[in-house]
């Protein structure tokens, strides 16, 4: 059994971890989530906004970490729709742009009432530039956005009127993967113009180098799918769905820590294992060790 | 010459960038030097893109082990590139309906959009997600007790791995007077202090080592971009 | 007498009671205006920016709850909102009145949103819907003449500042533009003083940013001492670096590649030439190349862009030169694959399960694709040796490369492995630039730790370093 764990295949702990995944997804499990300190914040960071404020909603990953940040651009957004907020949304990230068209068309337009373009929501769309579109768009958003997704010039868009540039904002929400994202939004946009909140989503291994900011430059974080869960729970209890039920949009997050819960039991049980191999075969290997000494 | 007038042009520009972050006459000249970049990296990928399309070929015709992988770079490489440079069934733009071309290349329902939402997104998000089973493997592998550094690092790996997941509702119970043992306020201590202390560190440490590389390159002392040693 | 004496005096203790409420919690009325109102040019800027600055009575704080800065729209900002005006009542009066004009129209009420009149005849509907457009018509032009009419509040709010502050930063103003501004006090009841006008300012750009001169002072004082370290080595001064085993062990690495027959693959990151990770790992590159060269061992550079791969041609040609070996430099070992993030590793990822390299090399900036690299090169026993500054990506290094260069270490790479006098002076400078930096660290530590046992000298000390001297 020994010699069995210590060569074990890899494999092996591709289909553990495929089962892993896989089962609560199929089945899931009924958990609860108790709110951190730093997704209340969030959440209050915008709860304490007075409704109408305006809010910069950027999308700055692509699919491949939809799998985590999904869940809280939905339920930020359905949030910032919750308090009637003016909702401008960009992407520093060409696929960012697609997702934002879904996730308004899935949340914004399907669960939160009295949304029309233009009026109090528009979508910039995505401009090449990385870092340097938050610097530009800071001090002349017009010479970054001539118009906005679809074409139109910004100045027909009503709520455009009087904005020229992201200072008046008086919200960040920044949904990101990586570079650009997060942090490019801190070093450009935050720090030098501190009146704007922010509130940022990210994936897990972004989270840690965002500590630093938090709670001068950024007021709010969700990270990985444990903060998106969190969130979630706070804004179901708050703004329950038409039969005063959790939407199934906003349940995601919580769905996906089913499998979050058995993977980590799994890898925390493959490190135990591996040790127990490691020491076992450590003691053997003194063992014969001594016994060689003992022949001579 | 040869080898002067690049040290040179990349001193001069390396300096200008450097010169307009403080001075606000010359902030123009930064601007003019990163729109310089931006058109020489356009025109390095034709270059790219030529150099994947020649070797590809190359692998196809001397049919090398595998050449059939080249012939489905190639196919997939020209199907997206025709689709979204022609814009084949692109619904124009609601302000020039008369102009075939005035929609966007990758609007919802042409064929670039249907290939990457359909295609391109879901093979890149199953990419992502093998990274579950690698770090499965990795753990298993490499985390081993060897040292005093090691346990630390098992132990932390253990609380945050457990601290991020339901299960941190088991600590839940415990006293006003043991409620830093709780394993989310751990975890929250453990990214807030020692994590982040950590990362600062390095980023200190990375900052100036990015000062002195800059230095070095743009004093030609390092010459990267000249292939001389 | 004593109820008269009390009727005599009731007048005038009513009179004095209302305005001890008026003076002191505004109650009836607005605050008081701010005084001192003066407006000048940002010292030391970019030219976009004024400072506006005013005084208040101290004892009327707890009675407002901030103040409000006004700025005076220029004559084309006056223009263009007169035109929207225009444009808005235009539009809102023709939504109303053709809306009006077509219910009076028909019989029936209408769709607001297609228009659709209902009892008419087919015949009438094209003749009443355009009698009713051109009736609104009318009406909207009306109403945009009258807007012209309105007066316009020339000044715009700009910003608020807390009852405590007495300045305001006022930014994205244009270069050498004459600007005025009013600032009023906001009473806790929403109430507004009168506003106090501040004198005309014009705006300059000055020669230097002032807000960066601590930055400046630091940059050019660090590259200062690593060019003080690398005249010092130049001149003779032996430096001691202490070893780095991944670099150590890349001759070795090398060496075992050509011993097996199977290739040595670098990988130099996934950015571009203007990440200067990205150049620090063509950097090593070169000294990579002039190793696989003499040892006579097969290299691979596959890149995730253009330019990069043109730049780690350069250098590679350069390194056989430089070893001797022109004829065995092969421009084809050095491709582009592909801008895309996962589209590059699953190339690389499949090279290396086909290939099998003996001796893998990432060196550069990397992301999520760190782990799927470095597990695939376990996978098939390759010799790892990694190398970048992304904080995020270096546990899994860490966890999978057989060495890792963590930080700095990857940035003193090239001049560890060249030993040059002038790039080990170089690391030299680095080490005293971060002894400053962490000479600053226990000296901020300590005046905040001081300053929290209640030392107004060290917390005003930690406060300058904080918010002064750092915040750039």
């Amino acid at each position: 059994m020994l010699q069995y764990l210590s060569t074990l295949d890899r494999r092996v702990v591709f289909l553990l971890m495929g089962l892993a995944v896989a089962i609560p997804i199929l089945f899931p499990l009924p958990l609860s989530y108790k709110p951190s300190v730093l997704a209340q914040q969030a959440f209050d960071a915008i709860e304490t906004l007075p409704p109408g404020s305006n809010v910069v909603f950027s999308f700055d990953y692509d699919p491949a970490a939809s799998g985590e940040l999904q869940p809280m651009a939905n339920a930020l957004m359905y949030h910032c729709g919750q308090r009637k907020h003016n909702l401008y949304f960009m992407a520093l990230w060409a696929p960012g742009a697609a997702i934002c068209s879904d996730t308004i068309d899935g949340i914004l337009l399907k669960r939160c009432e009295g949304y029309e373009y233009g009026q109090n929501y528009v979508e910039l769309g995505y401009q090449a530039g990385l870092a340097g579109v938050i610097k530009i768009a800071v001090t002349d958003l017009r010479q970054q956005f001539k118009t906005d997704k679809y074409g139109t010039p910004l100045d027909q868009i009503p709520m455009m009127k009087g904005i020229q540039n992201l200072q008046p904002m008086d919200l960040l929400v920044s949904v990101s993967a990586g570079d650009p994202g997060s942090k490019e939004w801190v070093q450009l946009f935050v720090t030098p113009f501190p009146a704007t909140k922010m509130v940022t989503g990210t994936t897990g291994v972004q989270s840690v180098s965002l500590y630093t900011y938090i709670p001068n430059q950024i007021d709010g974080m969700l990270g990985a799918i444990k903060g998106a869960a969190e969130y979630e729970t706070i804004v179901n209890a708050k703004y329950p769905g038409p039969d005063g039920k959790p939407l199934p949009e906003l349940q995601e997050g919580q769905r996906r820590m089913g499998p979050q819960l058995t993977a980590h039991l799994l890898m925390v049980t493959l490190i135990a294992v591996g040790n127990v191999v490691y020491f076992m075969q450590r003691k053997a290997s003194r063992r014969s060790g001594h016994a060689r000494g003992a022949a001579r | 010459m040869k080898r002067t007038v690049p040290v040179i042009i990349a001193s001069a520009v390396g300096f200008v960038l450097v010169i307009a972050f403080f001075i606000p006459r010359t902030q123009a000249w930064g601007e003019t030097a990163v729109l310089w970049f931006n058109i020489l990296a356009a025109v390095a990928f034709v270059l790219g893109a030529g150099n994947l399309i020649k070797v590809q070929l190359e692998s196809i015709s001397a049919r090398r082990p595998g050449w059939g992988f080249a012939l489905v770079t190639l196919v997939a490489f020209f199907t997206m590139f025709i689709a979204g440079m022609l814009k084949i069934g692109v619904f124009p733009a609601g302000q020039y309906p008369e102009h075939a071309w005035s929609g966007k290349f990758d609007s919802a329902g042409a064929p670039f959009g249907w290939m990457y939402n359909y295609i391109f997104s879901p093979i890149t998000a199953t990419m992502f997600a093998s990274l579950a089973f690698y770090v499965a493997s990795a753990a298993f592998r490499a985390f081993r007790a060897k040292n005093v550094e090691a346990i630390l690092l098992l132990g932390t790996a253990f609380v945050v791995l457990i601290g991020n997941t339901a299960m941190a509702r088991l600590t839940d119970p415990l006293p006003e007077y043991l409620a830093f043992l709780r394993l989310d306020v751990l975890v929250a201590n453990l990214m807030s202090y020692v994590a982040t202390g950590v990362t600062r560190a390095i980023t200190i440490g990375v900052a100036v080592g990015v000062a002195a590389t800059s230095l070095r390159i743009l004093l030609g002392i390092d010459r990267p971009y000249l292939g001389r040693l | 007498m004593i109820f008269d004496g009390c009727r005599l005096m009731a007048g005038p203790a009513l009179v004095l009671l209302l305005t001890w409420c008026i003076a002191t919690n505004g109650a009836l009325g607005a605050p008081p205006a701010p005084t001192d109102v003066t407006a000048e040019d940002f010292p030391w800027d970019d030219g976009t920016n004024a400072n506006v600055r005013w005084s208040f009575d101290t004892a009327g704080s707890d009675a407002i709850q901030g103040f409000r800065i006004y700025r005076r729209l220029t004559a084309d900002e006056l223009a263009k909102e007169r035109v929207e005006r225009r444009v808005k009542a235009a539009e809102t009066a023709f939504d109303t009145s053709l809306k009006s004009a077509l219910e009076t129209a028909t019989s029936e009420a209408t769709s607001e949103e297609h228009y659709f009149v209902g009892d008419d005849t087919p015949q009438d509907r094209p003749t009443k819907r355009q009698a009713a457009i051109d009736e609104a018509t009318k009406e909207a032009l009306k109403a945009a003449a009258a807007a012209d009419g309105e007066p316009l509040f020339e000044f715009r709010a700009i910003g608020r500042a807390e009852p405590d502050e007495r300045s305001f930063k006022v930014t994205t103003l244009a270069r050498s533009s004459s600007y005025e501004f009013r600032v009023t006090a906001l009473g806790i009841d929403d109430s507004e003083s009168e506003a106090v006008d501040a004198a005309p300012v014009t705006t300059r750009r000055h020669a230097f940013v002032g807000e960066r001169g601590f930055l400046a002072a630091f940059l050019f004082g660090l590259c200062a001492i690593i060019v003080g370290a690398i005249a010092l080595a130049r001149g003779g001064f032996r430096m001691k670096v202490r070893r780095i085993a991944g670099l150590d062990a890349l001759d070795e690495a090398i060496g075992r590649a050509t011993e097996m027959g199977r290739p040595v693959l670098f990988i130099p990151g996934l950015q571009d030439m203007d990440n200067v990770l990205t150049v620090a790992g063509v950097t090593i590159l070169s000294r990579v190349a002039r190793t696989a060269a003499e040892y006579d061992a097969r290299l691979e550079v596959p890149t995730a862009r253009s330019l990069v791969m043109t730049a780690c041609r350069d250098a590679v040609q350069g390194a056989y030169y430089a070893a001797g070996r022109p004829e065995a430099y092969n421009p084809e070992a050095i491709r582009y694959i592909t801008d895309e993030q996962f589209g590059y590793v699953a190339y690389v990822a499949g090279r290396m399960v086909r290939e099998k390299p003996a001796t893998c090399i990432y060196m550069g900036q990397f992301y999520a694709e760190s782990l799927l690299l470095s597990e695939n090169g376990n996978a098939i026993h390759a010799i790892q040796i990694a190398g970048t500054a992304e904080t995020s990506q270096l546990p899994f290094f860490v966890a999978a490369c057989d060495y890792t260069l963590i930080g700095e270490e990857f940035f003193a790479a090239s001049a560890y492995l060249s030993g040059e006098p002038a790039q080990l002076g170089s690391l030299f400078g680095q080490d005293i630039g971060k002894m400053i930096a962490v000479a600053l660290i226990v000296l901020g530590v300590t005046l905040a730790t001081v300053g929290a046992f209640h030392v107004p000298a060290a917390q005003r000390a930690a406060d300058y370093l904080a918010h002064t001297v750092l915040k750039q």
